[in-house]
């Protein structure tokens, strides 16, 4: 194949991880209160009701002590329209997002609207909220907003906001009690208080590699390492880079040996999420005859003797499951020839 | 006396769909050659470089670590980062001149916006406890602030599809823009919504690109360049992080910035750093610009919105404006976070 002219390779690369943060003493009974099915505004030294809540007043800057139950109803402000919800989102199905001002609350609140159709949705409808049948104290609590089909509420606020949009705290008149639960003003948990939150995060990459990079790639799948030897300084480099010391692209091509010098190397010990062999094993930096920067990489068949300056070479695995991957190497091994001196390789430490 | 600082040079790379590799490196090169050939400046000479850019971006952390390859960084450099568009970079570099500590700097910003979902990912910069796990993507959180100044009745669909209409024509003798064309209102507003209240040419298309601009200070800029383009003042200011907290059809971070550089009325141009349409009617009106202001003769991050330097880049297209002697006065926008969280303005001016 001609891999001079084919595009450059790309794969995809999927990341996941657990975001676990602490709340503190604001956060954590507001995401209390969510578990108990209870809403919770913070209100600030100028009386207004903030949902969600602020943890330090924005005029005074003290902290925020002060937090009131609200209904689980209330108005939209804003709103836009999900034909393809995106993973993750609160909603698998077309939806709306919004923001949301809860009865009682003066600042508006974003989450989306299972409203079934854009029709449906319009400023100033009326919401509420759809409880999530598992819950942790957490913003997912609450599953979505639902339209609001009760009877239009009796006007009064604590804060004396909008009147269109104001609404008693009482809340004995909901038809749907549970929806209705805790907002009594009882601001007593059930539970333990909750003290942090774990958001999991998972996205989706296309990684795409340089011409060099994807050159040097297919060599692997034939067996071949590839370096390129930087025309400033005359380093060669595996595999290819733009030389990081001079800041242009390295164009020569070379054949690099799969034979090499440990210059450094460290015995893995301790065990890890992931780990594929069982430790103890060497990971050693090793400079491959031709190349001037050294790769990392496994030695195996040697433990206890692995040192610096030892010869090294590279064990292929079978040929034909050889791909673009440097995994073709499964390890090096040591060949038994005299340690390269020091002064060989002591401008590569 | 702080000593008088300039842009001397800049360099965009072209704004593509899908361009690059995810490093960035390969763009970078030639992207600080030209930069650098512009400013008549030996890469050895620049004392300060800065640039912006995301992990989130890149999918992999210190992703920007390893753009340092582009730089030549032997014998050591004196490098900075911000995860922020690389306008907040260069105003970190404006900072280092003024204080002293370096003669000449180097800012670039770079981002493979399409390596993945773009909306998706951007979610992430919300509040991380009770907006960003609910996943809002950020052209739905741009919708919800259109639909807010549509019924407060500062913006129609009209209008904003008169900036798209403007900034594509505009944009058609931009060699390093996206997307470009002569475009109708009628047509335009004919066209289904992504996110209702916004279409298609009310967003920002999803770009690869990169950016880089030159610093020098004093007798060395009128050394290198024959018409630099002066800083008169940079600021920038932030306004609340939930998006319920503030009003959202207002910008009072843009305005409290252009009113610590005295941001005139009557500039000759203004690069507006406007993903979307309703931001820049919103923007206009929130740094007082005068309706003989040009507004984004480059066809604006519309037709091209490279993340982390579109608005670097916004601020090199108003240098140029200056450097070339087709404005006097030009000022330079930059945004970052949702719904024109954060805003930064600069204001470049000739002098004779």
């Amino acid at each position: 194949m001609d891999t001079a002219s084919a595009p450059p390779l790309a794969a995809p690369l999927d990341i996941a991880f657990d975001y676990t943060r602490s709340l503190g003493p604001v956060l954590g009974r507001f995401m209390t209160g969510l578990r108990d099915r209870r809403v919770l505004g913070a209100r600030t030294a100028d009386g207004r009701v903030h949902v969600p809540p602020l943890e330090y007043d924005p005029a005074t800057h003290a902290p925020v002590t002060e937090l009131v139950p609200v209904p689980p109803t209330g108005t939209v402000t804003s709103w836009t329209w999900t034909d393809q919800p995106l993973d993750g989102q609160p909603l698998d199905r077309p939806f709306g997002w919004a923001l949301i001002r809860l009865d009682g609350a003066d600042t508006a609140l974003l989450h989306a609207v299972d409203a079934g159709t854009r029709e449906s949705m319009r400023t100033g409808m009326r919401v509420r909220i759809r409880w999530a049948a598992e819950r942790s104290g957490h913003i997912r609590d609450i599953a979505c907003f639902e339209p609001d089909p009760g009877p239009p509420r009796a006007s009064g606020s604590a804060t004396g906001g909008d009147p269109a949009t104001a609404s008693d705290l009482d809340t004995s008149g909901d038809p749907d009690t549970s929806n209705g639960a805790g907002t009594s003003g009882d601001l007593s948990t059930s539970g333990e208080l909750v003290t942090g939150i774990t958001t999991p995060i998972r996205l989706s990459y296309t990684h795409t590699t340089s011409a060099e990079e994807s050159r040097y790639l297919h060599a692997l799948s034939e067996g071949r390492l590839l370096g390129q030897r930087c025309p400033a300084c005359r380093k060669v480099y595996v595999p290819p880079r733009v030389c990081p010391a001079d800041g242009v692209p390295t164009e020569e091509e070379v054949p690099v040996h799969d034979h090499g010098t440990v210059t450094t190397f460290c015995v893995v010990n301790v065990p890890f999420a992931g780990q594929r062999l069982d430790p103890p094993y060497v990971v050693a930096q090793v400079l491959l005859d031709g190349a001037d920067i050294p790769i990392p990489h496994l030695i195996l068949g040697a433990a206890g003797e692995v040192r610096m300056g030892m010869r090294v070479a590279a064990v292929w695995r079978d040929p034909a499951t050889w791909s673009t991957t440097p995994e073709n190497i499964a390890h090096f091994r040591p060949t038994g020839e005299p340690d390269a001196p020091y002064e060989s390789y002591q401008e590569h430490l | 006396m702080n000593p008088a600082v300039a842009i001397i040079g800049f360099a965009q790379a072209p704004c593509r769909p899908s361009a690059g590799t995810t490093s960035g490196v390969e763009t970078l090169v030639p992207l600080f050659h030209q930069a650098l050939s512009a400013a008549r400046l030996d890469r050895r000479e620049v004392d300060f470089w800065c640039s912006g850019s995301s992990d989130y971006l890149a999918g992999r952390a210190f992703s920007f670590v390893s753009a340092i390859d582009a730089i030549g960084a032997y014998p050591p450099i004196c490098e900075s980062h911000v995860e922020m568009d690389a306008a907040w970079a260069f105003y970190e570099a404006y900072v280092k001149i003024l204080a002293g500590e370096a003669e000449t700097a180097l800012v670039y910003g770079f981002g493979k916006s399409s390596a993945g979902l773009l909306r998706r990912v951007l979610a992430l910069q919300l509040d991380p406890y009770v907006a960003a796990p609910l996943w809002p993507d950020s052209v739905s959180v741009a919708a919800l602030q259109a639909r807010l100044a549509i019924d407060a009745g500062l913006v129609t669909e009209e209008a904003m599809a008169e900036v798209a209409a403007r900034s594509q024509a505009d944009a058609s003798t931009n060699p390093y823009a996206q997307v470009s064309g002569q475009l109708t209102v009628d047509d335009l507003v004919a066209t289904p919504y992504v996110a209702d209240p916004l279409r298609a040419h009310d967003c920002a298309p999803v770009s690869d690109g990169a950016a880089a601009l030159v610093l020098a200070a004093g007798e060395r800029a009128r050394r290198h360049r024959e018409q630099p383009a002066w800083i008169s003042g940079v600021a920038h200011r932030v306004d609340p992080q939930g998006l319920g907290e503030r009003d959202l059809t207002t910008v009072p971070s843009a305005t409290a910035a252009a009113e610590a550089v005295s941001l005139p009325a009557d500039l000759d141009v203004a690069e507006l750093h406007a993903p979307f349409t309703h931001q820049e009617l919103l923007l206009r009106t929130a740094l007082g610009l005068g309706d003989r202001v040009r507004i984004n003769p480059s066809g604006g991050a519309l037709c091209g919105n490279p993340m982390f330097s579109a608005g670097l880049a916004r601020i090199g297209a108003a240098a140029e404006q200056v450097m070339s002697g087709q404005a006097r006065r030009a000022a330079g926008h930059a945004t970052s976070g949702p719904a024109l969280q954060q805003n930064l303005i600069c204001l470049l001016e000739a002098r004779s």
